[in-house]
């Protein structure tokens, strides 16, 4: 894969007028499905920004069929399209679209009993981090101090879930990490997902402007230092080996990684932070690195 | 036609059976569960060839069975009380979809306290919810129901979802002889489900639910609206064609009248119990009370022009109710008070949390109801009565 193919593809994702904020991340990554997944997939969305981007009737923004269901239905109502397709024969991929608060919060019960299931779904997780939707307000995945609105002043007092480690621990055949800023790689891991029958869930993360307060024009420079500052790391599991993905491979040696600072003071919501509230916040991403680096080790041996 | 003996949680999975249907999914809940343990061993024996998809809560199920009957399928699921209340979202989400989708509910009290007997609270607390919604009053008719609600919603005229209630117990977990049509009858009369209008399949942009302006979802709620009533007429016709097809015994139509013919007052009633108060009607009868029983089989859509057409003939009019909107009455009792015109409509509630009423209690009932009708006390009927015998201090 590389970006003039994944450029070539017919099937653009989202079209242009779509009523998504300047800068929106959903879209890139909505763009990268359309030309890995194309005409193969059947889109379920469950509430969420998506469900005001793909439009308004009788228009409708996204060149995908999609089914928009109840915010914590989507893994289930998945599994049942796809049971339906296998009782008529039909092919196609069923794809649930969702955000955090979608799939780790108010649908993760549903989303573990899909993935327990290990039904044959593809579950893309395009986190922003909070509820962006409904305006900013704190989810599950929202980091440690990040400012919301239900967060407005001291930040967020509770620590970020994460929704694929979960998901690799409920065995499930392939999972990963991806990131707006690395359209090929999320491409060759949906291209990949499509390879392994059962369930697969890639965890994409997705700088909001408006919801972190960065300025529209540096989604992707702000997603990207999130991979270069180790705050973000991509890997992936694949039916029994874990793997570091080449782009975040380098910094795990931390001397390699960028300052986190350099991260963190282009978002608005890390305003506020004391300097040591930032040692704070690296010595929760060590923790990260070192367990996935553990998992790499550990899967190796297998 | 083959005569089975048969609980009636085995009664709706074999009529499920019968239908075909192509995805199961349901969550456990006593006393609905036997329905969903039967359907799985038939699957899983491979008597029936149906995904039968286990899921994680009742909000799943639905979800599952709706997403199934976007894609085209046949489908069923089964739950009670607080499965019910659980789904209330995804239920909306069905019929303002206009999808066929079959729950069979085996009625029970919503807690706390914890208690699984039945009462009529869970199924007619999701009234406003635009599912038909049937109630039958035996294991045959159980069967019956559940089998017709698949060529009911599946209708055309219709396309709106069907919940069969069954009193939990009392007719889940109770075995009657059924008769039960054979395989090829079946499949003749009820075809597979024709295909939706519109189809969600890849390669072909489409979007089914998304935003629209106010006056879209003002139209679509009107088009729902007229298919429930147009659900009336099909009710009626699927239910007579099935009698005539398979002479099981049931009843058809939105109202079964028992001895109304002549009657001067009238007892209204739904579910099993309806049994119970049809001796108590026999036992008055003999002893020269002019009592009938208008027993309704469907809640939604609401039999407004029969039941008005029974109470127009009659003095007065009592409604036993397994239900109770707090603050104001039973629920059957404020929706068939909202239909009388000049008759007085007494409101008896009864049975709450599965308190046994047995016919004698009914046959206590209708005679106080005659009685006080005719010393002309029905002015103090705007009260619904609580009839709970075994309190003596009011």
């Amino acid at each position: 894969m590389s970006l003039p193919r994944l450029a070539q593809g017919r099937n653009r994702g989202v079209m242009p007028g779509n009523p998504a904020c300047a800068g929106c991340p959903h879209t890139i990554g909505l763009r990268v499905m359309g030309r890995v997944l194309g005409d193969k997939a059947v889109l379920v969305v469950p509430a969420g920004c998506t469900s005001i981007i793909s439009g308004f009737y009788p228009r409708s923004s996204l060149s995908f069929p999609l089914l928009h269901v109840p915010f914590a239905s989507a893994a289930a109502v998945a599994s049942g399209l796809r049971a339906s397709m296998d009782a008529r024969g039909e092919e196609g991929v069923v794809v649930v679209w969702s955000g955090d608060g979608g799939a780790a919060d108010i649908g993760l019960a549903t989303l573990s009993g899909a993935a327990v299931r290990n039904e044959d779904i593809l579950v893309v997780v395009s986190d922003n981090e909070a509820y962006m939707n409904t305006g900013i307000q704190a989810s599950g995945t929202t980091p440690w101090k990040a400012l919301t609105t239900t967060s407005p002043v001291l930040g967020k007092s509770e620590e970020r879930k994460d929704i694929a480690l979960l998901m690799l621990f409920h065995k499930a055949p392939y999972v990963a990490t991806a990131s707006v800023a690395y359209p090929i790689d999320f491409a060759e891991k949906l291209e990949r997902a499509l390879k392994v029958k059962g369930f697969k869930l890639i965890h994409l993360h997705s700088p909001c402007p408006p919801g972190w307060r960065f300025d529209a024009g540096k989604t992707v420079e702000v997603a990207k230092l999130a991979v270069e500052t180790g705050a973000w790391i991509l890997w992936e599991y694949m039916e029994g080996s874990f793997r570091i993905s080449p782009q975040s491979k380098p910094f795990v040696q931390k001397e390699r990684r960028k300052p986190l600072a350099e991260y963190l003071k282009l978002q608005g919501r890390f305003s506020h932070l004391r300097p040591e509230d930032v040692i704070e916040i690296e010595k929760k991403m060590e923790e990260s690195w070192r367990l996935v680096v553990e998992l790499e080790k550990f899967y190796s041996r297998s | 036609m083959k005569k089975k003996i048969l609980m009636g949680s085995h009664a709706v999975a074999e009529a499920v059976k019968l239908a075909r249907v192509d995805v199961i999914s349901a969550y456990p809940i006593t006393p609905q569960t036997v329905i969903v343990e039967r359907l799985a061993e038939m699957v899983e024996r491979g008597e029936l060839k149906s995904r039968y998809v286990r899921v994680e809560s009742e909000h799943s199920a639905l979800a599952v069975v709706y997403g199934a009957s976007a894609g085209g399928s046949r489908v069923f699921t089964a739950t009670s009380s607080h499965g019910l209340l659980y789904m209330y979202e995804m239920l909306w989400w069905v019929t303002n979809s206009r999808l066929p989708v079959v729950m069979a509910v085996a009625t029970r009290a919503i807690g706390p306290p914890w208690n699984i007997h039945t009462d009529h609270n869970d199924a007619l607390t999701i009234r406003d919810a635009g599912w038909i919604i049937g109630f039958a009053e035996s294991v045959q008719e159980a069967f019956d129901m559940t089998l017709q609600a698949y060529k009911i919603g599946e209708d055309k005229r219709v396309l709106l979802p069907v919940m069969i209630a069954l009193d939990g117990f009392i007719l889940s977990h109770t075995s009657e002889p059924v008769l039960v049509p054979e395989e090829e009858e079946v499949a003749d009369w009820l075809p597979p489900r024709e295909p939706l209008p519109f189809k969600v399949e890849p390669g072909k942009p489409f979007a089914v639910g998304n935003l629209g302006p106010d006056n879209v979802t003002m139209e679509l709620r009107w088009n729902a609206w007229k298919a429930a009533e147009r659900a009336k007429r099909v009710i009626e016709e699927v239910s007579a064609q099935y009698e005539k097809r398979f002479v099981t015994g049931t009843s058809s139509g939105l109202v079964e009248r028992y001895e109304t013919e002549g009657a001067k007052y009238l007892a209204i009633s739904i579910g099993a119990w309806s049994g119970d108060v049809k001796e108590a009607v026999d036992a008055l009868r003999e002893e020269g009370y002019d009592v009938g029983l208008a027993r309704i089989r469907y809640v939604r859509p609401f039999p407004r022009e029969e039941l008005r057409d029974l109470l127009s003939s009659v003095r007065a009019a009592v409604v036993l109710d397994r239900s109770v909107s707090m603050g104001h009455m039973g629920i059957l009792g404020s929706e068939v008070r909202a239909v009388s015109e000049r008759t007085p409509v007494k409101n008896v509630i009864a049975g709450i949390g599965g308190v046994d009423v047995s016919y004698k209690d009914f046959i206590s009932i209708l005679r106080g109801f005659v009685e006080e009708y005719e010393a002309g006390l029905s002015g103090e009927w705007s009260v619904a009565e609580w009839y709970m015998p075994w309190v003596t201090e009011r």
